[in-house]
């Protein structure tokens, strides 16, 4: 087990494109770290990078105490579980479990012992000796994660390694890798685009965009106090509402800059009883609540905003309501920096 | 890892053509070896003009070319149609479209020699000599051009038809609109092969005519061989074989313009 | 639309007989007595005569073309798809500069016309006292054979998911130890495709075999074919005898393994 540190990384490639723009990143050992951000936000080049698939441009990789900036992956003693699982197709499961260890020049009577225990934790005794392309998409992606258990190396990496698998088997695979990581307790490096997935399963969360972190911190703190404007509406979904400051005025002096609420933090009420007034525009059942896109105005003539409310609600569209906000959950944005203002 | 091959291929490919294209500012004839190997400058390039036989065989070359590219590709493409719509006897197309192609172009040459041999007038025409020749070259190519094409068609999304079809389009019409333009980067691609081939043809036409009757069927790639392996005048020989060389790379340059200007319109 | 399939079979039936057509034919001249077989040899022999197989392998000795062959088109073969396939895999997968170059170059050298390298070849296999020899052959086929090999297996490699490599790397195999134990086994449908083709281009060749050989001894089947000699004039019946032997195992070949030679052929072909 072992500690990971990205100092200052920059990875720019022959062609131009910057992938990743001064990451700092510190994970704790024994950490459940998640890399979160939209598609080329550069948390699969880290994440590589971690590995030794590809090489900073500038800054230093540690893994524990030891700088592996240069050192070639097979020397790293980690293990990634990517996104297509990158099984051998032509390996049998066994074999398929066992290559990390036979690269390394284990004894076979140790290879057989730890792949037959691998195997029964992971339920699949029992297709040891088929080939990748006769198995279910759930039994490839826990034979990925198989081979990196079996290997017991110092730092798990997976790539977005639930992308793959439908939604009801992603619910479950989340579940057990949340408790392979407590069983095992790995220092784990996980990249995702589903920021539900990274709230869900990390310790702490790291939210990446355009090559650079914005923040890192546990779930709940990422969600509650974002650090800026592209992290909190990111984080959380249905997408926190961004509105003009001068909303509600007598809450902040200077009163330019981007205002900030949950959609589960406005209530509605009557009209005239809040503290602005919309109308509906569209309402979107969802069983459990209900989602409304409203204009504010009386008229509807200003932005759209969303809101969730109790799936009992009388409303319709057209309708004029009120809207009252939580002044305890209100989040202030820079309007030049975009950055967090208390 | 790239080092051994990539030493063979300058070793066995770039070497020799300096030395040809060095050659050929040389007088050098085996068979007059008194008169050593003088530097002549252009002054090969300049006889090379001169050369009526030259002249005569480059324009056999493109003729041929032209006659037998054109032939292939239409045919060809009917063939691509056809087997992109047939299920039946896969195996037996397949042989037929593959067997052409895999044996040795004398062969084929010799069969059909045999073929026009025994008719009349043919092989012993200045003009008609082109017909078995011609016709031998599309009945070995044919089949490969049809693979490609067949291969660019089954790239063609089938909803495409679809949508035409329901937009009330003839089967002409879809072939006009639909198929013809999609089909256009793999026909590029027959073309540039089939064109740059076709200009080196040789043992085809060494087999069925041997350049006959006369000179009067030779290509300029056996015009280049006489002058080199029997005349032995070797810095002449090099000269030619510089200028096919040279047309054969414009060839192939004109035509990967093409083909990327194809390509970035044909983008549906 | 139901009338097109009608065409197309009609379209294919035509093909076939078009390709069986002239076989028909050497078949059927190939076992026509000798007097038969000039101004015009019939359709069908009366009566179908096998001295000209016979003649072949007693006066001609033709196995020695077969031997001849065999070892020039299995030596250029072997060569070319071992360097090759290494070639081809740093191309396909390790990042350096000047890589379009080279692959550029790869593909420049393919369509060069023989003809032009001809003399300069003859004179360094010459000096090298080469001519008339294996090695004299297969040096110079793999001027056009590397660069084919290299060009099919570059878009073949590319095709394989760099995953795979990466998690046998991630797993501790070295860059070599990956591409043997994990790679070469993918690829093996791709490998024997170009094998095979070129194999058949290698077997097929005429002008080098023609310009560096001298004597039966060393001369392959395209060549021992072509200059068949007879007393007075061209003798037919065993050159269409020598052409039935000659394509017999190429029709072997291609029955055995169309799958993969079609594949091979487009995949290199049509990259667009």
């Amino acid at each position: 087990m072992a500690s990971v540190h990205l100092d200052q990384v920059w990875k720019t490639y022959p062609n131009g494109h910057v992938a990743a723009r001064g990451v700092e990143l510190g994970i704790e050992d024994g950490e459940f770290m998640v890399l979160v951000g939209p598609s080329g936000c550069g948390k699969s080049t880290a994440l590589r990078m971690i590995a030794g698939l590809e090489t900073p441009t500038q800054g230093r990789v540690m893994i524990g105490e030891r700088d592996v900036t240069e050192v070639p992956p097979q020397e790293r003693d980690i293990a990634m579980v990517f996104q297509s699982y990158a099984l051998y197709p032509h390996m049998t499961v066994r074999d398929n479990l066992g290559f990390g260890l036979r690269m390394r020049g284990t004894p076979q009577a140790r290879i057989a012992e730890r792949v037959d225990t691998a195997a029964k934790a992971l339920g699949l005794a029992a297709v040891l000796d088929r080939k990748p392309g006769q198995l279910s998409g759930g039994q490839r992606q826990r034979v990925a994660l198989g081979r990196a258990i079996v290997r017991e190396p110092m730092v798990f990496l997976f790539d977005e390694p639930l992308s793959n698998l439908d939604a009801k088997l992603r619910l479950e695979t989340r579940a057990e890798l949340a408790r392979l990581h407590r069983r095992l307790a790995a220092t784990m490096v996980y990249v995702t685009h589903d920021q539900e997935e990274a709230l869900t399963l990390g310790t702490r969360v790291a939210v990446m965009n355009e090559g650079r972190v914005e923040q890192v911190g546990p779930p709940l703190e990422v969600y509650r106090r974002p650090e800026t404007r592209f992290v909190a509406t990111f984080v959380g979904s249905p997408a926190m509402n961004l509105l003009p400051a001068d909303l509600l005025p007598g809450l902040r002096q200077g009163a330019a800059g981007t205002l900030g609420i949950r959609p589960h933090d406005v209530t509605v009420v009557a009209a005239g009883a809040g503290d602005r007034d919309a109308v509906v525009d569209v309402v979107e059942p969802r069983g459990s609540e209900l989602l409304l896109y409203l204009r504010l105005g009386a008229q509807g003539e200003g932005s759209e905003i969303r809101v969730v409310t109790p799936p009992d609600l009388e409303v319709a569209p057209d309708r004029v309501v009120g809207l009252r906000f939580d002044r305890a959950r209100l989040h202030f944005f820079d309007p030049e920096t975009g950055r967090r203002v208390d | 890892m790239t080092a051994p091959a990539v030493l063979t291929i300058i070793i066995v490919a770039l070497f020799p053509l300096s030395w040809t294209i060095w050659e050929s500012l040389h007088l050098h004839d085996l068979r007059m070896p008194w008169l050593g190997r003088p530097f002549v400058g252009l002054d090969n390039y300049l006889e090379v003009l001169r050369d009526r036989r030259f002249w005569g065989s480059m324009a056999h070359t493109a003729w041929f070319a032209a006659v037998s590219v054109s032939l292939e590709l239409v045919v060809g493409c009917a063939l691509a149609l056809a087997m992109n719509r047939t299920f039946r006897g896969r195996t037996l197309v397949r042989l037929s479209i593959l067997i052409p192609w895999a044996i040795p172009t004398v062969v084929a040459a010799l069969v059909w020699r045999f073929m026009f041999e025994g008719l009349e007038g043919w092989l012993a025409s200045d003009l008609k000599a082109w017909v078995p020749i011609i016709l031998s070259d599309a009945w070995k190519e044919t089949p490969f051009v049809a693979l490609l094409l067949l291969a660019g068609l089954q790239g063609i999304d089938p909803s495409l038809y679809e949508a035409a079809r329901i937009d009330g389009a003839s089967p002409w019409r879809q072939f006009r609109h639909v198929t013809l333009p999609l089909l256009a980067p793999a026909i590029m691609v027959a073309l540039i092969f089939r064109t740059m081939n076709a200009f080196r043809v040789f043992d085809l036409i060494y087999v069925l005519t041997g350049g006959g009757p006369g000179t009067a069927t030779e290509p300029i790639s056996l015009y280049t061989f006489n002058s080199l392996m029997q005349n032995l005048r070797f810095g002449y020989g090099s000269t030619l074989s510089v200028l096919v060389f040279l047309v054969t790379f414009a060839l192939a340059l004109g035509y990967i313009r093409l083909l990327g200007r194809g390509l970035t319109e044909t983008r549906a | 639309m139901r009338g097109q399939g009608r065409w197309a079979t009609l379209v294919i039936a035509a093909l076939v007989l078009a390709v069986a057509f002239p076989f028909y034919r050497a078949v059927a001249g190939s076992l026509t007595p000798e007097a038969q077989l000039f101004g015009g040899a019939p359709l069908w022999p009366d009566p179908p005569v096998l001295y000209h197989y016979r003649a072949l392998f007693t006066e001609r000795q033709f196995w020695l073309p077969i031997r001849n062959s065999l070892i020039v088109a299995g030596a250029t073969t072997l060569f070319c798809v071992t360097l090759g396939s290494l070639c081809a895999y740093a191309l396909a997968r390790l990042r350096f500069r000047g890589k379009a170059l080279l692959l550029g170059a790869i593909l420049a050298v393919s369509m060069f016309p023989q003809i032009a390298v001809v003399s300069p070849l003859f004179l360094l296999l010459r000096t090298l006292r080469l001519i008339n020899t294996y090695p004299g052959l297969v040096l110079p086929y793999l001027t056009f054979a590397m660069p084919l090999t290299v060009w099919l297996l570059v878009g073949y490699f590319r095709q394989l998911p760099a995953e795979l490599e990466e998690a046998a790397m991630v797993d501790g195999a070295s860059r070599f130890r990956a591409f043997r134990e994990v790679i070469v086994p993918l690829a093996l449908p791709g490998l024997a495709a170009t094998a095979i083709l070129t194999f058949v281009y290698s077997w097929n060749e005429f002008l080098f075999a023609l310009s560096f050989t001298l004597g039966p001894e060393r001369q392959t089947v395209p060549v021992a074919i072509a200059l068949f000699r007879g007393q007075y004039q061209v003798p037919w019946g065993q050159v269409l005898a020598a052409a039935i032997v000659a394509t017999a195992p190429v029709a072997v070949l291609v029955l055995a393994f169309q799958r993969r030679i079609v594949q091979g052929l487009t995949a290199g072909a049509v990259k667009g």
